[in-house]
């Protein structure tokens, strides 16, 4: 067995310890060694968008990152998005319009729809297609993901709104 | 897009309060917080990795396996071949919805004598790591005799073609073939007399058509641990549409009785008929028995793809005629679909479905199940029917522009109705064919004129005949009135919700007080596998009854409480009733579930059923293209998707089924294809290279529903899943001709075809 | 008695015919019959005693899991399919 490394970083706002070899992506780290199984594989090799993840709040197939790569780095998984009293605003939305069905592509889809209304908290349908396009889904047919994403815009906005008065 | 888009073709009961609803889906909170368990992420205590070695050659005798290094790495626990399995008659068993062979089931989890694909597997290795687990692959020495392999349909046919499986003679009721072919059958109808048929038409259209292998395209792959007890007994979790047949599919190669076997079924990420085999359950099964820990084996991309189910590429030759007024006096067509490795193509049932959509006086189809070096043909959402429809929707449309007809207008002249006698010697009974036609001819899409250079709007229109068997449903009742539903029926698109809605429809409850799940196979009783279309509606039938079973007994229970008999008791809505001497007593159903344990035992209504009747549906869709006319790359403006459901008891759902079929349809049409070499190698087995549609290739979808209802079941429900990717590639293949002048007859068509077929290149 | 859709690849025992006349309680009672007026049916529809691989059979438009053991009734309409799959 190669040298294992020691690896100390920060995943969904906890510090986290572990060991993996070099050759481990971050998505076996997360999904093997650290009980995170949200983020999936649908094809290992940076096409299908379901391992997606954020690194240091950008958004990144967790496939291509090595495991050794986070040391001291922040990571969020889909299971840090919930808070301890519910889903997001966003998971929130997902529901509402229905926009899954097997919900495989899910965590990874609303993970890079995250990175998307970080950035930009009103994109058009546009915008949502082509920030999108990494993440495959078989099942639905996108339209209801990018209601969805929509829709979340519009109630994180709504909620921005309601922190500012 | 207008939510409200149902359009009511028959007036059914009306008032019910939870079906036709859009509720949650009940497990959309699990699946969106990343909490569901799929098929891939299970992990047990000392659970190892399993990985398969699949063979490099497309065609290849082995003539020795070497697996005592690989045994010797450190790390590895265990490795296993074809020896590590039982002898496996040669005998026939129902597996998903149609017959399979288990000697070849065997042989294509682990090969013996021959490898017949590139892919194929040849042995498992279990290890301490997924990654020590592929360095052992390696070290496993196989001695191959390579042979030359082909992979083109006709070709496989022709005199002097490499044999897959030596001695194979064509199967046919006709009787059995003299000589070895790669023809593993030969299915004909015949209706009247097409010769005179053919004679009396004015038109007649004909064409050759070919179609690519495509896969279903689901994003989680194949995923099964195993995990055995000290005393013979395997706990199996994987991911499949069927857990029967998944046990069933383990039991016979390892030699096991079905009650040592326990299939817990996971959350499934996708299947659309291809989770129906088992291509890691017996490699897992087998390396945990041997490695004394569970296993799990997990497939890679490439490992989908190359070794999994892929539906039949084909070549059709089709014919029609007709008379000038529209009227189809004949057809005849020629069906040669892949079976892939083994035999079992979809052919029967595209042969089924070519013609079903019409009445045609008379006709012929002859189908044949060919065998060549590509992994056996899965299951893949209305198997064959995709590939019929696109010849004899397209060849339709030729034929209504050479008589000048409106697309539609055609199809209503020859529409089947209930009672036409089809080419394959079936009847219809109670269909929504010319209702789907009309409504799709008064929507304003087809209505609206599309204007624009390099536009074009195509039409076409599809049955699928769907399927009823057997399925389990228990509902328990609480002590506090919320209930619990259990059916065995795995759920692949949303059943837990749709089958939880007639149960409360059925019992006046709110949704929300019923838990709806998926049983293991020690719960349920046999069920088939969800799939054909079938679940809404024969798993539904289950729920329904196990409903009414529900309020029989509880009726008995109130009775007991009244001191009166149970025809005394009415229920409505929630609520208990009878008139007594004493006065009207009243008892809610929370109220009696409370009072359960003191009038006797445990309330659980249950059903089990073997359906066996059901109703086929029909889809039509319009679909606007533009053409590129430098780059052929087509994009998709416009697509209506119409379609009698018999009864939507979830609308959303619904219409999440026909958005994505339509998506899958619309890979099919222009994207999607296994490419191969002159060697037999598959040369796209990874998701750059083999190309679902992405969301910059699906334009919103509009489905509208009609309701024909069903006469059998309580809600007039018919399948919905799979009708929908069925008429996509026809509607968008008649788009393109209108928009280029252009017919095309390959799939996929692709824009260098497209420039082609303009002379562009 | 009985009417029977005969599939084409059969038919060259039966004259061509696509309907027949057969009867019998159970569809094998229906076989038999069959085999007495058309020699060598029997062996193509139910060869060593079971329904033929790949063929099923309806009776009055239900397909019948019991096969051969299906009961058919005086009118009833048999008709042998050849195998269909879902996905």
């Amino acid at each position: 067995m190669t040298d294992r490394v020691r690896v100390s970083a920060i995943i969904n706002g906890e510090p986290v310890e572990f060991l993996c070899e070099p050759r481990q992506s971050l998505l076996e780290c997360l999904r093997d060694i650290l009980g995170l199984t949200g983020a999936k594989e649908g094809c290992n090799d940076g096409n299908c968008g379901a391992c997606s993840v954020l690194l240091n709040g950008r958004l990144v197939h967790s496939c291509l990152v090595l495991g050794v790569e986070i040391q001291g780095q922040e990571v969020t998984t889909i299971e840090g998005l919930a808070h301890w009293d519910g889903l997001s605003l966003l998971q929130e939305a997902f529901v509402a319009e229905d926009a899954l069905q097997c919900g495989y592509c899910t965590p990874g889809m609303i993970i890079a729809a995250k990175a998307l209304l970080d950035r930009e908290p009103n994109p058009s349908e546009e915008r949502i297609r082509s920030w999108l396009a990494g993440n495959l889904c078989r099942c639905t047919g996108y339209d209801r993901i990018i209601r969805a994403v929509r829709s979340a815009a519009t109630a994180l906005a709504k909620s921005r709104e309601e922190v500012s008065r | 897009m207008s939510r409200k888009n149902t359009v009511r073709a028959t007036q059914g009961a009306e008032g019910y309060t939870v079906v036709g609803t859009r509720p949650p889906r009940v497990d959309a909170p699990d699946k969106v917080a990343g909490h569901a368990i799929y098929g891939p992420d299970v992990a047990l205590p000392r659970m190892a990795y399993g990985k398969i070695l699949r063979s490099p050659h497309a065609h290849a005798r082995i003539r020795s396996i070497d697996t005592r290094q690989a045994e010797a790495m450190p790390g590895v626990y265990a490795v296993v071949t074809a020896k590590d399995l039982s002898e496996v008659a040669d005998r026939i068993g129902r597996v998903g919805e149609s017959s399979v062979n288990f000697k070849f089931l065997c042989d294509n989890n682990l090969a013996s004598d021959k490898v017949l694909y590139m892919g194929h597997a040849v042995a498992a290795v279990a290890a301490s790591s997924p990654h020590v687990a592929e360095d052992a692959l390696k070290l496993i020495k196989v001695d191959y005799e390579p042979l030359p392999p082909v992979t083109d349909v006709l070709e496989a046919t022709r005199e002097g073609a490499p044999l897959l499986h030596e001695g194979m003679l064509t199967k046919s009721l006709g009787g059995l073939g003299e000589r070895p072919s790669n023809i593993a059958s030969h299915i004909q109808h015949l209706k009247g007399d097409p010769a005179q048929g053919f004679a009396e038409a004015e038109v007649i259209v004909e064409r050759e058509f070919r179609t690519a292998t495509v896969h279903q395209g689901y994003l989680e792959p194949h995923a099964a641990t195993a995990d055995w007890s000290p005393d013979g007994f395997l706990t199996l979790y994987t991911t499949t549409q069927g857990s029967f047949d998944a046990r069933a599919q383990v039991a016979e190669p390892l030699d096991c009785p079905l009650s040592k076997i326990r299939v817990i079924p996971t959350e499934v990420g996708g299947a659309f008929g291809g989770k129906n085999i088992s291509y890691v359950d017996v490699a897992a099964a087998l390396l945990a028995r041997k490695a004394g820990r569970p296993v799990k084996v997990t497939m890679s991309r490439a490992e989908v793809l190359l070794a999994s189910g892929p539906t039949s590429g084909s070549v059709m030759h089709l014919k029609i005629g007709a008379k000038r007024d529209g009227r189809l006096t004949a057809a005849k067509a020629e069906l040669f679909y892949e079976a892939g490795a083994y035999p079992g193509s979809p052919v029967g049932s595209g042969a089924y479905c070519i013609f079903a959509c019409y009445e045609i006086p008379h006709g012929q189809i002859d189908g044949y199940d060919v065998v060549v070096n590509k992994p056996k043909t899965g299951p893949l959402r209305a198997p064959g029917a995709t590939q019929t429809a696109f010849a004899m929707e397209t060849l339709l449309d030729e034929l209504a522009e050479k008589l000048g007809m409106d697309p539609i207008e055609l199809r209503l002249r020859n529409v089947a109705h209930e009672g036409t006698l089809l080419i394959t010697g079936n009847r219809h009974y109670s269909i929504g064919a010319e209702e789907v036609l009309r409504a799709t001819y008064n929507h304003p899409h087809y209505q609206a004129p599309l204007g624009g250079p390099h536009r074009g709007r195509g039409v076409a229109f599809a049955y699928w005949g769907n399927w009823g068997a057997r399925s389990s449903a228990i509902l328990n009742v609480n002590d506090d009135g919320t209930l619990a539903l259990v059916t065995g029926s795995v759920d692949i698109t949303g059943t837990r919700t749709s089958l939880a809605m007639q149960a409360a429809e059925v019992l006046g409850l709110p949704l929300t007080r019923i838990r709806s799940a998926v049983g293991d196979t020690d719960a349920m009783g046999h069920s088939d596998t969800t799939g054909g279309s079938r679940t809404t509606m024969a798993t539904g039938i289950a729920v329904v009854e196990a409903a009414n079973d529900v309020i029989a007994q509880m009726k008995g229970r109130a009775a007991q409480l009244w001191g009166l008999s149970a025809e005394k008791v009415t229920y409505k809505r929630g609520v208990f009733r009878a008139s007594t001497p004493g006065g009207m007593q009243e008892m809610s159903f929370a109220e009696l579930a409370g009072q359960v344990s003191a009038t006797g035992g445990p309330v659980r209504g249950k059903s089990d059923v073997n359906i066996r009747k059901w109703g086929g549906a029909f889809g039509a869709h319009i679909v606007d293209v533009e053409v590129d006319p430098e780059t052929g790359k087509v994009r998709i403006l416009r697509y209506t998707a119409v379609q009698d459901v018999g009864r939507a008891i979830h609308p959303g759902q619904i219409e999440g089924q026909i958005q994505g079929a339509v998506a899958q349809g619309i890979g099919w049409a222009l994207y999607e294809g296994y490419a191969y070499d002159a060697q037999g190698q598959m040369l796209n087995a990874n998701f750059l290279d083999y190309k679902i549609p992405t969301m910059l290739d699906v334009p919103p979808i509009e489905a509208v529903i009609v309701e024909v209802p069903w006469p059998e079941h309580p809600f007039g429900v018919r399948g919905v899943g799979e009708v929908p990717i069925v008429p996509p590639p026809a509607a968008i293949a008649n788009a393109i001709y209108r928009a280029t002048g252009t017919r095309l007859a390959e799939l996929p068509m692709t824009p260098e075809r497209i420039l082609q077929g303009m002379g562009v290149i | 008695m009985a009417s029977v859709w005969i599939p084409s690849l059969l038919r060259d025992l039966t004259g061509g015919q696509a309907t027949v006349r057969a009867s019998g309680r159970t569809v094998a009672q229906v076989i038999e019959a069959l085999e007495a007026a058309y020699p060598g049916m029997k062996a193509r529809l139910s060869p060593g005693g079971e329904l033929a691989a790949g063929l099923a059979v309806a009776v009055d438009n239900i397909v019948a899991p019991l096969g051969l053991r299906a009961p058919v009734a005086e009118e009833s309409e048999v008709r042998f399919l050849q195998a269909v799959g879902g996905g």
